[in-house]
């Protein structure tokens, strides 16, 4: 072995110790999921899941399928909705180039800004108003808040990048705008949807302060709930909050594996925009 | 060049009647459009703006500025009560402290997040077998639900069969009540905050470091310079905007961090970890008798924080995109 690739493979190794050192908590978790009730407090704590048991995700099959179902639902609902308004407004700040269009990115960007609280206090009285609390409906609403400012932004930004002469050639052939967006745009576009989908989704799936406000007391309550009451009724069974937590993880693993370049594309897009 | 079939008379008329406009970019080389098309694409998120951004928001002030009780929250009829509940607020006693608790929390979370993703930023910045795919993973704990991260910590930091206080006792430290005493709850969200936010610092510093052209740092490496003159001579200074803009980020975000304290503390014991957030959720909703006037008073007053850091960050990044 040369000294430089030696060189380099030490690097690899510190890499695996940061690495390690950063996911610990992570593996913790999946450790504890699997750990038996009277393992929880040995001490010193077992670092292996030796004597593992499925108690814990048991417990998740038989009460977490109704939360875990809602947040399905909604991160669907999230996604849907704010494709539908995000990406034909990209398409319109970035080649229709209307008057007030920036002013209105600018909007988009401070709504970005809003912390959550604020906007959980005044959707809930709204919602009080209009007797829309703990329906899927108002809680979709207020997830896709966290995401449509985001996804306009990140559509702007990917079709500027579309070349203006594909747009020209449609409108030669005759397509009018609406037909142009629709099916030449929006399919180059395809990338930029994957990403805001995928964002969309995880934060609607990883929101606790709307559910906790807007859906805390009806039948639809999402997994984040799921979890919050588990810990307040049940901090015995670490086994079933930690598998809970699990599995409430797997949309963010998948996320990860599936779609790595699509998930820096977006941090390095929603931080650093033109 | 290609006349638009949309052009209307009544789209010419817009168009003479909007020069007085914010400036725009020049005309693309696609003839502009009837403005009236453009703006129909831009409908539907402009009344989803007003009706879920701005309405919540004009809702919120209204609480803030009425003397609210659970029956006039729901039947209407709440009486004016000008500047009174920013007035409760201010003179709480649990002001100060709170305000306070804000500052170090965001103050210490920016610095540990800053600093740690910078230098991971670094390390990973170098060419080694697997440095893709570690680099990949520690975006992990960025991705996860806050939820999540929270209770996995609140295990982690627990008194009695905590991992943390286990391994101080291995070096013979007292176990701490990282979540119970009031003199390290703090501290335990704060680490719980640092940890979450490294990956974010990570990945927006090493895509500033890529943008710096390798030739500079083989010129002075001709010149002679140690990696240490490198780091203080060219990439501290050429990440000066990317590395503003990260910790302005951080700012934004930090402020409004709710769920993890919430979720590890609730603010407590004895409001020692609360911050504004915490204390505008508990006043709202975390009591029996919600007191929303005071409570949106709180979310006002961090809204107006929250604005001055973007305020900052937009100037950035005008600067650095004209």
């Amino acid at each position: 072995m040369t000294t430089s690739s030696l060189r380099t493979w030490w690097k690899t190794v510190i890499g695996l110790v940061l690495t390690g050192l950063m996911l610990f908590p992570v593996y913790w978790m999946i450790n504890v999921s699997f750990t038996r009730d009277q393992d929880m407090r040995a001490s010193p704590p077992h670092l292996l899941p030796t004597n593992g048991t499925w108690d814990g995700y048991r417990a998740v099959l038989d009460q977490q399928l109704p939360y875990l179902g809602t947040s399905f639902l909604v991160g669907l609902g999230t996604v849907a909705l704010t494709v539908a308004l995000a990406a034909p407004a990209g398409y319109a700040l970035a080649k229709l180039r209307p008057p007030g269009g920036s002013a209105l990115s600018f909007v988009l960007l401070i709504a970005q800004m809003i912390p959550g609280i604020i906007m959980a206090m005044g959707f809930y009285a709204i919602y009080l108003n209009l007797g829309v609390l703990n329906t899927l409906p108002g809680l979709i609403l207020a997830d896709s808040t966290l995401a449509v400012p985001f996804g306009v932004l990140i559509f702007t930004a990917f079709m500027s990048g579309v070349p203006d002469e594909l747009i020209q050639a449609a409108v030669v052939d005759g397509a009018g705008r609406l037909r142009t967006f629709w099916s030449v745009v929006l399919p180059v576009s395809r990338n930029s949807i994957v990403t805001v989908s995928l964002f969309a989704f995880l934060w609607s799936w990883s929101d606790f302060i709307f559910a906790s406000t807007l859906a805390g007391g009806g039948d639809h309550q999402p997994i984040t709930l799921g979890i919050y009451h588990y810990i307040g009724n049940n901090n015995q069974q670490w086994n079933a909050i930690m598998a809970t937590a699990v599995v409430a993880s797997i949309p963010a693993a998948v996320l990860l594996i599936v779609a790595q370049r699509y998930v820096s594309m977006g941090v390095t897009a929603g931080a650093v925009k033109d | 060049m290609t006349p638009t079939t949309q052009t209307s008379a009544a789209g010419r008329a817009q168009g003479a009647a909007a020069t007085a406009a914010p400036p725009e970019p020049p005309a693309s080389r696609t003839r502009r459009p009837s403005r009236w098309l453009a703006w129909g694409f831009l409908a539907p998120v402009t009344i989803y703006l007003a009706a879920f951004y701005a309405y919540p928001l004009y809702r919120n002030v209204e609480l803030s500025l009425r003397e609210y009780s659970v029956r006039s929250f729901v039947q209407g009829g709440a009486p004016f009560a000008g500047l009174d509940n920013y007035r409760t607020v201010l003179t709480d006693p649990a002001f100060g402290s709170t305000l306070l608790h804000t500052m170090v929390f965001t103050a210490a979370s920016l610095a540990f997040q800053f600093s740690i993703g910078m230098a991971l930023a670094l390390f990973f910045h170098q060419h080694f077998p697997l440095s893709r795919t570690l680099r990949a993973l520690i975006l992990i704990p960025w991705l996860l639900p806050l939820i999540v991260s929270a209770s996995t910590w609140s295990w982690l930091l627990n008194s009695d069969s905590g991992l943390v206080n286990a391994a101080l006792g291995v070096v013979g430290i007292e176990p701490v009540n990282w979540l119970t005493s009031p003199g390290w709850s703090l501290t335990s969200v704060i680490i719980a905050n640092i940890w979450i936010g490294i990956p974010f610092n990570l990945v927006v510093l090493y895509s500033g470091l890529q943008a710096i052209p390798a030739e500079m740092y083989e010129a002075s490496a001709l010149d002679g310079a140690s990696s240490r003159q490198r780091f203080w001579w060219i990439t501290l200074p050429l990440l000066r905007s990317v590395s503003m803009v990260t910790l302005l980020l951080g700012l934004i975000y930090t402020l409004k961090v709710f769920d993890i304290i919430w979720i590890m503390t609730r603010g407590g014991p004895t409001g020692s970890s609360a911050t504004l957030a915490t204390w505008s959720y508990r006043l709202g909703f975390g009591n029996l008798l919600p007191e929303f006037g005071p409570g949106a008073a709180i979310g006002n007053l961090l809204i107006v924080m929250a604005l001055i850091a973007g305020l900052g960050y937009i100037r950035i990044e005008r600067r650095q995109h004209p």
